[in-house]
């Protein structure tokens, strides 16, 4: 089901990024670039600090790039829209709202089918039944899904997740990959992971984009192409994730 | 059974105070101040002869037209605050001067404006309440974490629901936590004022029975009452922060 369709969908142009420091200015992004084809699922995986997250924001449209453009289908972005949900590690889904509030957030109130919309999307991410509910008595894997299901309501053509699954305990974040494996079978979305955790990035991407340590650079690029379901335990998925780890400069001795 | 158990001791300490009280009384044998009996006593004279009420029902109206003036007052402009910047920083500074005037210090003000009558106690109430309902409000509106603004970002949703759905309700805690103060300040301000010029209200009540008379029995019966009508403004104003879509505030 992972099959690039070819047409690119993102295309990062000589993007650079720099912050005033005390002492002249931090460069975090040197040069970067790449593209995104439609309906692939890249995961970009660097050490810590090393700019990711200041990527993402970029791609997402929240940040602006010193010099260098995204362009999503040929145009560039300059702001967040709700054709690409940023879903962070934090969560954003509003706390004084109910979860069918939440998903009927993204939706125009003049919309005439939002309301079943919300019901099917609540359905579709196992969330039927607790519509009713503020996030507060979710439980995390829970409000997770409500995340996620408010994010793919409004049809978005990008998701970026920014380690999407990084607070919860590891078996839950392994049943939400499974979950977003599911959904992505079912919806064909465009996605860009970010994550420090390897083994999720070879669970779920078709692609997998190493980081250089700040100012990033793209320094090894790696196609997934076993079949799903994965299993990461795998040789060919170990070898990969060796190679990966040695990028990232970890040598791993068993 | 787990309810009466954690109320016990407070009951214990008051039947003590008021055991406490009434020793006192009759050893100094004091014949102006009152025992819990004669207090008993005189509060039912009055509730009986209807003035009790009256007195209670125009200090409450008092406090409920000051209160609802400020409500209406504050709320909007510490939106307006916290979400625009030239605001703040243009009215914060005048907000912050008026802010620590004890609205006692307002009175002979008051009564210049507004005269002897309603409008003043209502003023002085209004006064009193509305600063920390702002202060409140726009910090409640500073506070809102950024994640949920990007979120909001995000979905590009119109202004409007951007502020129906997002800006009040995320600043609603805070708001009622504002309203709570400022109830608070108002009760403590209506039986100040009333004591100054009006002729009723709680705090005329209690000035009133002092000068007819030294019936320290009502003075004593107009403070009680004072006390417990306070607790159940209090009380309601705690009903508010129990609503399931303000209570993630209060969680932890």
């Amino acid at each position: 089901m992972h099959t690039k369709t070819g047409a690119t969908k993102i295309n990062v142009q000589n993007v650079r990024k720099g912050f005033p420091a005390d002492k002249g200015r931090l460069e975090v992004i040197d040069d970067l670039n790449f593209d995104v084809a439609d309906g692939e699922f890249v995961a970009i995986v660097g050490p810590s600090g090393c700019g990711k997250t200041t990527l993402m924001n970029i791609m997402a449209g929240f940040l602006a790039p010193d010099t260098g453009a995204v362009l999503v289908d040929g145009k560039a972005r300059f702001q967040p829209n709700s054709k690409g949900i940023l879903i962070t590690q934090q969560g954003s889904v509003f706390p004084w709202l109910t979860v069918r509030e939440n998903l009927l957030f993204g939706l125009p109130d003049e919309m005439p089918n939002r309301e079943a919309l919300a019901e099917e999307y609540a359905a579709l991410v196992g969330l039927k039944g607790f519509e009713n509910n503020y996030p507060h008595e979710l439980s995390g894997g829970m409000l997770k899904r409500a995340e996620i299901a408010r994010a793919l309501v409004v049809k978005p053509e990008i998701l970026y997740m920014d380690e999407p699954f990084s607070a919860l305990d590891a078996l839950m974040s392994l049943r939400m990959q499974n979950e977003l494996l599911r959904i992505l079978g079912i919806e064909r979305h465009t996605v860009l992971l970010i994550t420090h955790d390897v083994e999720e990035a070879i669970h779920l991407a078709d692609r997998i984009l190493v980081l250089s340590p700040r100012p990033a650079r793209i320094q090894a690029s790696f196609d997934v192409t076993l079949p799903h379901p994965r299993r990461v335990s795998s040789p060919e998925a170990q070898a990969l994730r060796v190679a990966i780890l040695k990028e990232l400069g970890v040598s791993e001795t068993v | 059974m787990k309810k009466l158990g954690s109320v016990l001791p407070s009951i214990i300490v008051l039947a003590v105070v008021v055991v406490i009280w009434w020793i006192a009384v009759l050893a100094t044998e004091s014949v102006i101040f009152p025992t819990p009996l004669q207090v008993v006593t005189g509060t039912m004279e009055l509730a009986r002869d209807g003035t009790l009420w009256e007195h209670i029902g125009a200090s409450l109206f008092r406090v409920a037209a000051g209160f609802l003036i400020a409500v209406v007052f504050a709320i909007p402009l510490g939106l307006w605050m916290g979400w625009v910047h030239g605001a703040f920083v243009t009215l914060n500074p005048l907000f912050q001067i008026l802010r620590p005037i004890s609205p006692i210090a307002w009175i002979p003000i008051a009564i210049l404006w507004f005269g002897v009558g309603n409008a003043s106690p209502i003023y002085l109430i209004f006064i009193a309440s509305v600063f920390p309902m702002i202060v409140q409000t726009t910090a409640g509106v500073h506070t809102i974490e950024k994640r949920f603004l990007r979120a909001a970002e995000n979905f590009a949703v119109p202004r409007g629901k951007l502020f129906r759905q997002v800006v009040f309700p995320a600043t609603l805690p805070q708001i009622i936590v504002g309203m709570r103060i400022g109830l608070g300040v108002a009760w403590l301000v209506v039986v100040a004022a009333e004591m100054i010029a009006l002729r009723s209200g709680l705090g005329y009540m209690i000035i009133d029975s002092r000068n007819a008379g030294n019936r320290y029995d009502l003075v004593i019966a107009g403070m009680i009452i004072i006390g417990l009508i306070g607790l159940a403004l209090d009380g309601s104003m705690r009903m508010l922060e129990g609503m399931k879509n303000v209570r993630w505030r209060y969680a932890h």
